[in-house]
């Protein structure tokens, strides 16, 4: 929303600065996005007088003038402007100046060879206007030295305010008066509006055509005709303010509509009488009918939007745009005036489907004043006889103002309760009658009526927003939050927001960096990695490679590694702990953990170095990862398994399920398939991992926090090596397994220390070795008993997976 | 000179003139091994009268001791500079390097360690932390949160739907952290004190939008928290999050469909040469919004806005983390650029806490 001071103050009596207004309307909520004060910024650009202009002794295309700046002492100037002559009157800026236009700020030049003290300068230069090929040429009696700003009339500052959408009062300038009166900052001028003596009946007829559950759409509608209008330009002041604001002046009688639409918040809309057909009709549009609009675009129209019509068809989009047809221009000498409400939503939805921001759109989608229409429509029409004389008809009134006062039972003690602040009654109630609400009554408790501008104001707390808004918050004083107990604090996470904290720790320390992803993948990426579901498909993604919700983490990261190679970093280890998909419903949301490592990156360190050869990552550096990430959660982990396979995005050879039984699988980990990396145009050695955190078993409850007591044995601990020949199918897990059930007593612990294939073993096997420690509880071990434990070892390992003992 | 004398000055000799150890010991056996010289000598005492021994012994034993200690001495002498020979030989380039320590390497992304930090500062003040899906209801996201279906409000949230359903019902990716209130109210009794960072996004992309970004929501809901009370919890918590004695705050009455009222909240700062110093200056700087709940949201969940009130406040993270430490440009945060972690990352043991202070 932007304004002038100038207009400002016809509706506020204040001696008040511009900085003062300024900062108060910030502090009110009309926060001020910016200021721009021509009188201030072209401060240095003056009328001058070109006494002189002579050919440059060196230069075809330019003169050497003498100017008159206002202070009698004549300035050499080089201009190369075609139109700088002898006599004329123009604009002087001396050395010093910025000029905007060009971004340069002007120095005592020295023009081949000719001293040049300034410029003479074009509108374009000033940032005024379009570019032209002269400088400005004034007419005779401009007075010479005046800033041209002034002279101009374009010092008048414009503010411009960010208007939240709840303040429709305030898309007036007089709604924002009212505010900064309320302050104590000036007074706000209520000119007295006689209502507009009319002659005779408007001879258009109205009739609102909607259903009973309709009636809402457009309540309320007036129009005035008036005759024998002259239709020119508006005049100066008006033009210059629409122009101060960023409209482009069109005709008087349009120009009438749209100031008063900044003036008063309230949108007009005027029809040329003699292109109206008939009556008007108000009603839904009809699928098929179209209108060509005063922006010169077609729309095509469907029952949801209101239009009003003549006998021609559709000749305006109520509340929102005017069409063509019977638009007014100079020709036109009898006008009908409209003054009309209609319904915020309606107006909303109609305006967003069509793609048309206006003015009027944008303060009827916000509410505009019910009880103005009928004055809007007088004092439109006494800027009409002003501007452009004619005679008006009686209005024409059709349907009533919806009834807009509310009471509110308002007790004073509201303000402390909600702000924390206590301001005295007398002061609330002032400021509240100052914004246009009537407070009735005397007591604790008083009714408070609204205005009917205020759509917005519709309970208590609104009240004391008004009130404390007004004050100014900067006067309530902080308060400590008491504690809800008055104890030492809680912990407050959450088992899973402490995982989620942990595993980022606990992946990071592992040298792995962290990454934060975009939630949306490319459709192709999501399908690869099991998701790609319509329900998980963005309706309206920004980019067609952000269309899906993630299924998993591990396609951004591998993305974003292959970036990092692309950029010269080939060796990432990059994790990521955040959401995923598996529906659209809360329960489809889960928390994972990933990481990826590329090339060289593995835990140890990435690249060459000279203490041994360089390895790449494979999915042992995965697993370990993993491994890691779950250690960190402190949970027993006897009971993870770790099975050979995974799901499709991984080498099925070379990947593995980390699970707590059968039917709990938590992750996976593994060497990325060769199809995925084809498909996302990844290069290089690429291994992953990925945990669903949530899936991960909880702790147990435990009662107290103390440990389970240590034992430890007085007998020495023995170890014994067993090197087995098995077939390469045997998974060495399953060896450790069988081997730890063939004496639950007295193993302690279990090593697989050398896995060997080739020379000396035959084809289709491996050597596995294992070392076994035995733990004696009771007393040292005979060498019998030794003798006999690993034998039952030998024996379950072989009857189990079938290995031999290396001979 | 008698032969002992002879004897003694020939062996302490080759005692001093043995250079190694084998021949140190050869001289040692020569002289008090079972037939050496020494030896020898003290087997004649046993044979000699108690005159004789009395005169020779104490003379051969003398030298028997002399000879065994300088043997000693020069054993000790001999091992000393083996060793250093040894030492000297074994020298290794400490200049070498070694690789990298892991948890040297890894980081943390700026906005977990944000989050961090912000969790450290509110728990001080006694709020749990509260979650919810990305994946919102239209109820949840705006109209249990009084954006009246139409109103022009929802047009400052630029949303990102999903497919319609079977009811034609059309999901929203949450454009902010506020639905989160809702079901906190929803399923819990007053007192609540919360707050609810996570993921929010909203369908704008440029230098300072991106279509996800962060926000952490707080929530007060008790029996007389007011304004006054919400003004305190801002100011500590920015003025413990920025890590500086005092910061200067102006709250500006704003508009938010789920508070009445509601404010803006500017930080006093300054910018010199590229870089924001709170506590100081005269530029305000926008950080955050927030406000009473309004009494429309209280009903919306089931609670009387006559007896229970209360304050709400949403912050964007990846804002504030860029204020603090200093990051010109939004849209790296989500590059996964290792060069930018590395340089804007935090290593993994610098964890935030209020005990030892929020940044190392």
């Amino acid at each position: 929303m932007k304004f002038t001071l100038s207009w400002l103050k016809d509706h506020l009596d204040a001696e008040a600065s511009l900085e003062t207004i300024s900062e108060t309307l910030t502090r009110i909520g009309l926060e001020v996005e910016g200021i721009e004060d021509k009188a201030a910024s072209l401060k240095p650009y003056v009328v001058a007088h070109v006494l002189s202009a002579e050919q440059h002794p060196n230069a075809d295309r330019l003169r050497v003038c003498s100017v008159d700046a206002g202070d009698g002492r004549p300035v050499q100037v080089v201009c190369g402007a075609p139109n700088a002559r002898a006599g004329m009157k123009t604009v002087f800026a001396p050395p010093g100046t910025y000029v905007p236009g060009k971004n340069i700020t002007l120095s005592v030049g020295n023009i081949r060879g000719v001293e040049s003290l300034g410029m003479l300068c074009s509108g374009a230069e000033l940032g005024l206007g379009e570019e032209s090929d002269g400088i400005l040429d004034l007419p005779e009696d401009a007075p010479t030295g005046q800033p041209y700003a002034v002279y101009a009339k374009l010092d008048d500052p414009v503010i411009e305010i960010n208007l939240t959408p709840n303040r429709p009062d305030c898309t007036a300038i007089h709604g924002i008066a009212r505010d900064l009166a309320a302050t104590g900052l000036g007074s706000l001028k209520r000119p007295t509006q006689p209502p507009v003596r009319g002659e005779g009946d408007c001879h258009v007829s109205v009739t609102l055509d909607f259903e009973p559950v309709d009636q809402g759409l457009c309540p309320y509608f007036t129009l005035r005709l008036v005759r024998g209008v002259r239709n020119g330009p508006s005049p100066d002041w008006m033009q210059a303010r629409l122009r101060a604001i960023g409209l482009r002046p069109i005709n008087a009688l349009v120009d009438i509509t749209n100031y008063l639409t900044f003036d008063r918040g309230r949108p007009l809309h005027v029809f040329d009488a003699a292109k109206v057909q008939g009556g008007l009709v108000v009603r839904r549009a009809r699928d098929g009918e179209g209108l060509k609009a005063l922006d010169g675009k077609t729309y095509a129209l469907t029952s949801d939007t209101v239009i009003i019509a003549d006998a021609n068809g559709v000749e305006s989009i109520g509340g929102i745009i005017g069409g063509e047809a019977s638009g007014c221009d100079a020709g036109t000498v009898d006008v009908l005036i409209e003054s009309a409400l209609w319904d915020p939503v309606n107006i909303a939805q109609s305006g967003r489907r069509l793609g048309i921001i206006t003015d009027a759109r944008y303060r009827f989608e916000r509410g505009v004043d019910p009880t103005y229409t009928l004055p809007g429509l007088d004092l439109a029409t006494r800027l009409v006889l002003e501007i452009c004389g004619g005679t008006p008809s009686q209005p024409l009134i059709v349907g009533e103002p919806p009834a807009t006062e509310r009471v509110i039972d308002f007790p004073w003690t509201e303000t402390r309760r909600l702000a924390g602040i206590e301001l005295s009654r007398a002061e609330m109630k002032v400021t509240l009658e100052a914004l246009g609400f009537h407070v009735v009554g005397t007591g604790d408790r008083v009714k408070v009526l609204t205005p009917s501008w205020r759509p917005d104001v519709e309970g208590k707390a609104d009240l004391v927003e008004e009130i404390i808004r007004i004050a100014g918050l900067d006067r309530i004083e902080p308060k400590p939050l008491p504690r809800i107990e008055a104890a030492v604090g809680k912990p407050v996470l959450t088992v899973m927001q402490k995982r989620t904290r942990l595993a980022k720790r606990a992946l990071a320390s592992r040298g792995l960096v962290e990454a934060v992803t975009w939630s949306f993948i490319p459709h192709d990426d999501a399908v690869l990695f099991g998701g790609g579901g319509t329900d998980l498909a963005l309706a309206n993604p920004i980019a067609a490679d952000l269309s899906d919700m993630r299924p998993s983490l591990v396609p951004g990261l591998l993305r974003a590694g292959q970036r990092n190679a692309d950029r010269g970093s080939a060796d990432v280890a990059l994790f990521e702990v955040g959401q995923c998909f598996a529906t659209d419903q809360p329960e489809g949301q889960t928390i994972r953990a990933a990481a990826i490592r590329r090339g060289s990156a593995s835990h140890a360190g990435a690249g060459r170095h000279w203490d041994g050869r360089t390895v790449t990552v494979d999915a042992f550096d995965a697993k370990a990862d993993a491994l890691a990430l779950l250690a960190s959660f402190g949970i027993p982990t006897g009971g993870l398994q770790i099975v050979a396979g995974g799901p499709d995005w991984l080498h099925p050879g070379r990947s593995g399920t980390l699970q707590f039984g059968p039917k709990n699988p938590v992750g996976y980990f593994g060497e990325v398939h060769p199809r995925v990396m084809k498909a996302l145009d990844l290069k290089g050695q690429l291994v992953a991992f990925e945990i669903t955190l949530d899936a991960v078993p909880l702790p147990k409850h435990r009662p107290t926090k103390v440990k389970p007591a240590l034992a430890l044995s007085d007998f020495q601990a023995i170890s014994r090596d067993f090197a087995f020949v098995v077939s390469r199918d045997v998974a060495a897990g399953d060896m450790v397994k069988a081997a730890q059930a063939a004496e639950r007593k007295l193993i302690a612990g279990i090593d697989v220390f050398d896995v060997y294939e080739g020379v000396g073993i035959p084809d289709g096997s491996k050597s596995v070795a294992i070392a076994v420690r035995l733990q004696p509880v009771e007393r040292t071990l005979t060498d019998a008993e030794i003798e006999a434990v690993t034998a039952r070892i030998v024996a379950e390992v072989g009857r189990k997976t079938g290995a031999t003992l290396r001979s | 000179m008698t032969d002992l004398d002879t004897l003694e000055a020939d062996l302490l000799r080759q005692v001093a003139e043995a250079s190694d150890e084998p021949t140190l010991d050869a001289v040692r056996v020569a002289a008090l091994g079972k037939k050496g010289s020494v030896s020898e000598l003290l087997k004649t005492l046993g044979a000699m009268t108690p005159d004789e021994r009395k005169a020779r012994g104490p003379l051969i034993n003398g030298l028997r001791d002399r000879v065994q200690g300088a043997i000693g001495t020069r054993r000790d002498a001999l091992a000393e500079a083996a060793l250093s020979a040894r030492l000297a030989a074994e020298r290794i380039d400490v200049t070498l390097p070694v690789r990298e320590a892991p948890e040297a390497r890894g980081r943390i992304h700026p906005i977990s360690q944000v989050m961090d930090e912000i969790t450290a500062i509110f728990a001080d003040m006694g709020f749990s932390v509260a979650e919810g899906p990305d994946i919102e209801t239209d109820d949840y996201n705006f109209t249990a949160l009084n954006f009246p279906p139409g109103h022009p409000a929802r047009e400052m949230h630029d949303t990102f739907f999903l497919a319609p359903d079977r009811n034609g019902q059309r999901k929203v990716l949450r454009t902010h952290t506020s639905p989160v209130q809702i079901r906190t109210m929803r399923s819990h009794e007053p007192p609540i004190r919360v707050i609810c960072p996570g993921r929010t996004y909203r369908h704008d992309s440029d230098q300072t939008h991106t279509p996800m970004f962060h926000q952490v929501e707080g929530l007060v809901i008790d029996k007389a928290a007011n304004i006054a009370n919400l003004k305190w919890v801002l100011e500590e918590f920015c003025r413990t999050f920025f890590e500086v004695e005092a910061v200067k705050m102006r709250f500006r009455p704003s508009f938010f469909p789920f508070t009445e009222p509601s404010a803006e909240v500017d930080i006093q700062c300054s910018r010199k040469g590229g870089e924001i110093r709170f506590g100081e200056g005269t530029d305000w700087l926008e950080i955050l919004g927030c406000g009473m709940v309004h009494p429309n949201v209280l009903r919306n969940c089931g609670l009387d806005p006559d007896s229970v009130q209360g304050f709400a406040f949403g912050v964007g993270i990846d804002r504030i983390a860029m204020l603090k430490y200093g990051m010109p440009d939004l849209r790296p945060f989500f590059e996964a650029d290792v060069r930018w972690l590395d340089h804007y990352g935090f290593r993994p043991l610098d964890i935030p806490s209020l005990v030892a202070g929020l940044t190392g």
